[in-house]
């Protein structure tokens, strides 16, 4: 613990987050106005009233970027949890049993980390016709196969212990082997993981949305609230100024605080 | 060597088979079809099945599939739904202005990269450091695509000194090649210097920690130990070694670089293969989507070939082919 309080990016990152979920929760709470529901003439720039301006219809940003924090990082945290139970199964079964499985399921992921995978989500957005639950189960099902391989290389160094095979001498099944035994061993780099991963989900969760393919509008995300940000560039910068500024800020905390945790785990580097 | 490359674009068949696969049944087994989108609703019921007809949308898609395949062995990728030519050209027409940018853009973050993560590494824990470690995770946690409106808000909307849509100006359409090769690199100056920022932020990071981790081998003691000056331990003992998984990150950070260009394509309106792509797929021309998806996946298996090729060139202890 000394380790992560000594660096200084990785407390900083913990600061932020810790902003972002309190937005996020409190959105209801501290938003000055209804994120949803045009409060002003459209596109007045940041003043007392408005802290960030209104945007091309007259709702207020500060409002809708509080609340963008709530989907933004809850669109993150499920994606991540799928990609994450996605890549541990996966990984697992293949670096425990070996073989034919384990050569199978890892081509599988080879074909997978070829796709320019924008391609496949995209595609699959329009075909499934867009909406957040979609967006969440989308960006899981393909951003699980760095996951997939890391669990695979845990679970190929752990089975080799002796506690597993001491687990299969007084008779404990492959499943409780693989999940009561051998898994929590291998929770620490799932942790840097899963963290790493959060910011990318929520990277590609506001290019979709900002492609219009995401979260849908009138529900605020800060990427859907970038999608016509570029028509109104000259006259009201401030609508494309903010909402990416948060996607940044809560990206960046999460790789502070996922990089502090790696440094914590491996105490060599 | 050649048996290794040999060995390697083998491997690349079933790999390629199981992208198309894979894209192809994604494409197809969602609910309704093209025709839904560009059939005027006036039109009769026969009508509409004799258009999916002609398209083949009316078979099993596993037999779509094998038609598509057989196809594409001839090297015929279909026809665009829309302008009716076939995809092939339609990409052929594209293609260049994505590679030039990418290829620019590689060119200069391996450039810039490079010198970057060295010092970086040397004067780790420095002033220097500390501010490029900032840089490189902000650059890594920007959205490409808020980056690019920032840049363009910036330099396009508020200076004016770049152009923020496009790749030529109208206005000089009958110049000479050399204005147009010009008004070309005009163009191009803020998607570049969108995806030279993003790939560089990941590029010089991997740079840096190759550096540290080869400065602490023993050699770099010794070579220290004998004397030498810090310069020649640096850049000829240390950088040799530290640029092998450079090679590799390359070839691997492709597909990644792929998926930020067609973003950047979209905001700037570049006239390439990946704004060509997501007009596809908005307006699901089939054809179009799998010609796309295909060439990229084909492109980036063979960066990563590539890349293998240049480990095993720049590191002489690794010997593919012989076991």
């Amino acid at each position: 613990m000394n380790q992560f309080k000594k660096n200084k990016f990785a407390i900083f990152g913990l600061v932020v987050l810790g902003l972002f979920i309190f937005l996020a929760v409190f959105a209801n709470v501290i938003s000055p106005y209804n994120p949803e529901s045009i409060v002003e003439s459209e596109t007045q720039p940041p003043s007392l009233k408005h802290w960030f301006g209104t945007d091309e219809i007259g709702r207020d940003i500060l409002s809708r970027v509080f609340y963008g924090s709530r989907i933004s990082l809850t669109v993150g945290f499920v994606a991540v949890v799928i990609a994450i139970i996605i890549g541990i199964v996966f990984g697992a079964l293949s670096g425990y049993f070996g073989g034919f499985l384990d050569t199978v399921l890892m081509r599988f992921v080879d074909v997978m980390l070829a796709f320019p995978s924008i391609f496949l989500i995209l595609t699959i957005q329009i075909m499934l016709s867009p909406n957040i639950y979609n967006v969440m189960i989308v960006i899981g099902l393909t951003s699980w196969m760095g996951v997939a391989r890391l669990v695979r290389g845990e679970f190929l160094t752990q089975k080799e212990r002796q506690y597993v095979e001491a687990a299969h001498a007084i008779g404990a099944s492959n499943l409780r082997i693989i999940f009561r035994h051998i898994l929590p061993n291998a929770i620490a780099p799932i942790v840097v993981a899963a963290t790493l991963g959060m910011a990318g989900a929520i990277l590609t969760e506001s290019a979709l949305s900002f492609l219009g393919l995401g979260v849908q509008p009138p529900t605020p995300s800060w990427g859907n609230m970038l999608m016509d940000a570029q028509a109104y560039m000259r006259d009201a910068p401030w609508i494309a100024i903010f909402p990416g500024l948060f996607i940044l800020l809560s990206v960046l905390s999460l790789y502070f605080v996922g990089e502090g945790l790696r440094q914590v785990f491996n105490p060599k580097e | 060597m050649r048996k290794f490359v040999i060995r390697r674009l083998l491997q690349l068949i079933p790999l390629l088979i199981g992208i198309s696969l894979i894209s192809f049944f994604v494409i197809h087994l969602a609910p309704g079809d093209p025709t839904n989108l560009f059939v005027d609703p006036s039109v009769q019921p026969e009508e509409l099945a004799r258009i999916r007809a002609n398209f083949g949308l009316d078979k099993p898609v596993i037999v779509q599939y094998f038609y598509w395949l057989k196809n594409v062995l001839r090297g015929d990728f279909g026809t665009s739904y829309f302008t009716g030519k076939p995809v092939v050209l339609e990409i052929a027409e594209r293609l260049p202005a994505t590679l030039l940018l990418m290829v620019s853009s590689m060119l200069i973050t391996l450039i810039i990269t490079i010198p970057l993560g060295v010092y970086s590494a040397v004067k780790k824990g420095k002033f220097f450091d500390q501010f490029f470690t900032v840089f490189s995770f902000a650059g890594m946690a920007i959205p490409s695509f808020w980056l690019g409106l920032m840049l363009m808000l910036l330099f396009a909307v508020q200076l004016h000194w770049f152009p923020a849509v496009g790749m030529f100006s109208y206005q000089l359409k009958d110049a000479v090649w050399y204005i147009k090769a010009l008004d070309v690199m005009h163009h191009m100056f803020l998607p570049l210097l969108t995806m030279t920022i993003l790939s560089l932020a990941g590029m010089s990071r991997y740079q840096r920690a190759a550096m540290l981790e080869v400065l602490k081998e023993e050699y770099i003691k010794t070579a220290r130990a004998k004397g030498l000056p810090e310069k020649v331990v640096i850049f000829k003992h240390a950088l040799r070694n530290a640029l092998i998984p450079t090679v590799t990150i390359l070839g691997l950070s492709l597909s990644g670089l792929f998926s930020g260009a067609f973003i950047i394509e979209t905001i700037f309106a570049w006239p390439g293969m990946g704004r060509l792509g997501v007009q596809a797929i908005f307006s699901r021309n089939y054809p179009l989507i799998m010609g796309v998806v295909m060439l990229s996946a084909v492109l980036i298996a063979l960066g990563n070939l590539l890349a293998d090729i240049g480990y095993a060139l720049v590191d002489p202890r690794i010997r593919y082919g012989k076991k």
